[in-house]
């Protein structure tokens, strides 16, 4: 079922969560809302589910507008970050509950029931969990029981905040591997919210990515990866250098010293952010008459790749940058913590300074 | 659990019951044991003579029944009221809540003043009951029954409020999104996890209710066989200086209590239980 949003608005108090968002969700993919905390993804999420009202804008679901459709009518299975199982009920209890809450005319029979709430628990390969309490369970296995539980009532659309949010590293990989598996075999419209890059990019068909209650950009993990089209995705999706400066021509000054870019578009003198992925950058002897100078203060040497962490000198002093080298590269360079060198971008992404604004604490994502 | 000579990280169990022991035996068990001493001054059928009465009889009936009676009142309408105070915010909302406190606070004796003035025949509210219902309240069971209902109060709600605090709401939300009514919410996902506070609260309104004299002696009329407690029997008793037979009467005031409170807290294990708690 297809799930559209038009001019969604919601307001608390002073502060905008949701600002005039329209998103269409077709039907069938898995969709991951992601933005850092605060970005209004989760109430989105609550005001397509009808646990929140929007200001004004309409939830169009399925061609219908489900705007003033209560929640316990809009037939949405939704998922929370802290799982909300019922404590005192046993797990079968817990996934057969929807289904007992029926009104006498649709309910099922006890034995239909039985057979529905197993068929599920065998989804979730936790069938041998049927007479345990929640609190016998580990996380990974409350959130699948929350996920059959949300399925038993067959939704037309499965909406999940932060289902992994709560959860450890490894569990986490694994729950993402396996939601992705089940989403194959249901084929229900899934929207999930996510503030992991890695497991939006991961898991989802395609990528809502938000920022401060706006839409930046849609679309496959593939695409707002490598082809960002706002700051804020280059610095959100992945580590990313930046460089304060101005565009001349063919040169990007920053502070005295200057690095070429090869954004033809940019006329002179104009305030920019540079932004170059840390394998982008090329670390150069410190007699380079290009690049901007840094002294290196980490060097990591785990796993495939080499990461150096380097400090800013002179007028760039607090900046911090980071450069990824392949094995070849770094063998090719002797390179020493403590080095002064000069760092040379491949390829530069230029932003109009005021267009920005960067929030640095959230780059790691 | 924690036995006798144990290694634990956490030591002072010893201690701990130690003193829990004597504490329980000098502020507790020795009075009561008292009790049963003077008691046993009585021989058998004496003492089966006194409680049994008719008179003392009938003070049984109303004290137990009209204890029971108001702790099941206020543990309805003290679970709405922990509701309101923990779900919803209102102006003034601090106020209700010290206000629900000062049955505590008050002596017995002027809540009871106050309730016989307001429910007695000329009162502003006794006026309009009797005039325009026909029911007497003062100086009648129903008298009684106000009095104990407003020293109850504060049990139950302030068992219950902690409790609900500690209820997501994501609970409901889970419940309303599942395709629950609000009334099923309320019934399947709420009710049950409050249970157990609330047969606390009800256990502890009704301990108060059944010792409870100086606020009931007023509005009560103490009419023999009709609104006369339990307490005031043995009052009564020691006004004529029947000292034994007045500690007659409590033996099985304490008997019967310790009985009830005791099935409430086990019915109240075994529901806790029934709630995943302690699984």
């Amino acid at each position: 079922m297809s799930i559209n949003v038009k001019n969604i608005h919601k307001q608390f108090g002073e502060f905008t969560a949701l600002d005039n968002i329209s998103l269409d969700f077709p039907s069938g993919e898995l969709v991951a809302l992601l933005g850092p905390s605060g970005c209004g993804k989760t109430t989105l999420l609550r005001i397509i589910a009808g646990l929140e009202q929007a200001d004004h804008g309409d939830i169009i679901l399925d061609g219908e507008n489900a705007s003033n459709t209560h929640v316990r009518d809009r037939q949405v299975g939704f998922v929370f970050q802290h799982y909300a199982l019922f404590k005192h009920m046993t797990i079968f209890d817990n996934v057969a509950f929807g289904l007992r809450m029926k009104p006498k005319a649709q309910r099922p029979s006890e034995s239909k029931i039985r057979e529905k709430v197993f068929s599920l628990l065998q989804l979730v390969q936790l069938d041998w969990l049927a007479d345990r309490f929640p609190a016998q369970l580990s996380g990974g296995q409350r959130q699948r029981i929350a996920l059959a539980r949300a399925l038993a009532v067959e939704p037309r659309v499965l909406l999940l905040d932060e289902p992994f949010g709560a959860l450890d590293a490894k569990v986490r990989k694994e729950l993402r591997r396996w939601l992705r598996k089940l989403h194959d075999e249901l084929h229900i419209t899934s929207i999930f919210v996510t503030h992991d890059q890695e497991e939006a990019l991961e898991v989802a068909d395609r990528v809502v990515l938000m920022d401060h209650g706006k839409v930046e950009q849609v679309g496959t993990p593939e695409a707002v990866y490598n082809h960002p089209q706002t700051p804020f995705v280059y610095s959100f999706l992945g580590s990313v250098n930046v460089f304060h400066g101005r565009a001349e021509q063919e040169y990007l000054k920053v502070g005295s010293e200057q690095l070429r870019h090869h954004n033809e578009s940019y006329g002179h003198a104009k305030e920019v952010f540079a932004f170059a992925r840390p394998h982008e950058l090329k670390i150069v002897d410190n007699s380079h008459h290009e690049g901007v100078s840094a002294r290196i203060s980490r060097i990591l040497s785990f796993g495939i790749e080499t990461k150096v962490e380097l400090d800013g000198l002179n007028e760039n002093s607090g900046q911090h940058y980071e450069v990824h080298l392949s094995q070849q590269q770094r063998e090719a360079q002797s390179l020493l913590v403590g080095q002064e060198i000069k760092l040379v971008p491949s390829t530069l992404a230029l932003f109009p300074r005021e267009a920005v604004a960067l929030q640095p604490s959230e780059k790691e994502g | 659990m924690n036995t006798l000579r144990q290694f634990s990280v956490l030591p002072g169990f010893g201690l701990s019951l130690g003193y829990t022991l004597i504490y329980l035996s000098l502020i507790v068990l020795v009075p009561i044991s008292a009790v049963f001493v003077f008691t046993s001054q009585l021989s058998l059928s004496e003492y089966w003579q006194v409680v049994t009465s008719p008179r003392v009889m009938a003070s049984y009936q109303l004290s137990f029944g009209a204890s029971l009676l108001a702790a099941g009142i206020n543990a309805i309408f003290g679970v709405l009221l922990a509701w309101c105070l923990v779900r919803y915010s209102f102006p003034g909302k601090k106020i209700v809540d010290a206000l629900i406190d000062l049955p505590f606070a008050l002596p017995t004796a002027v809540a009871g003043i106050a309730l016989t003035a307001l429910y007695a025949q000329n009162g502003w509210l006794g006026q309009i009951i009797e005039g325009y219902f026909g029911i007497k309240v003062a100086f009648t069971p129903i008298g009684i029954l106000i009095a104990l209902v407003f020293i109850g109060l504060p049990f139950v709600v302030r068992t219950v409020q902690p409790v609900l605090e500690e209820i997501d709401t994501e609970l409901e939300e889970a419940a309303t999104s599942l395709g629950a009514s609000r009334w099923q919410a309320c019934r399947y996902v709420v009710l049950p996890v409050l249970l157990p506070a609330i047969m606390t609260g009800f256990a502890l309104a009704f301990a108060r209710a059944v010792g409870e004299y100086g606020s009931v002696i007023f509005i009560a009329g103490n009419i023999p066989m009709v609104s006369e407690i339990t307490p005031l029997m043995i009052i009564s008793k020691l006004e004529q200086y029947d000292y034994t037979g007045a500690t007659a009467i409590a033996s099985v005031m304490l008997i019967v209590s310790f009985i009830l409170l005791l099935l409430i807290n086990l019915l109240q294990s075994w529901a806790a239980k029934l709630t995943g708690r302690n699984a």
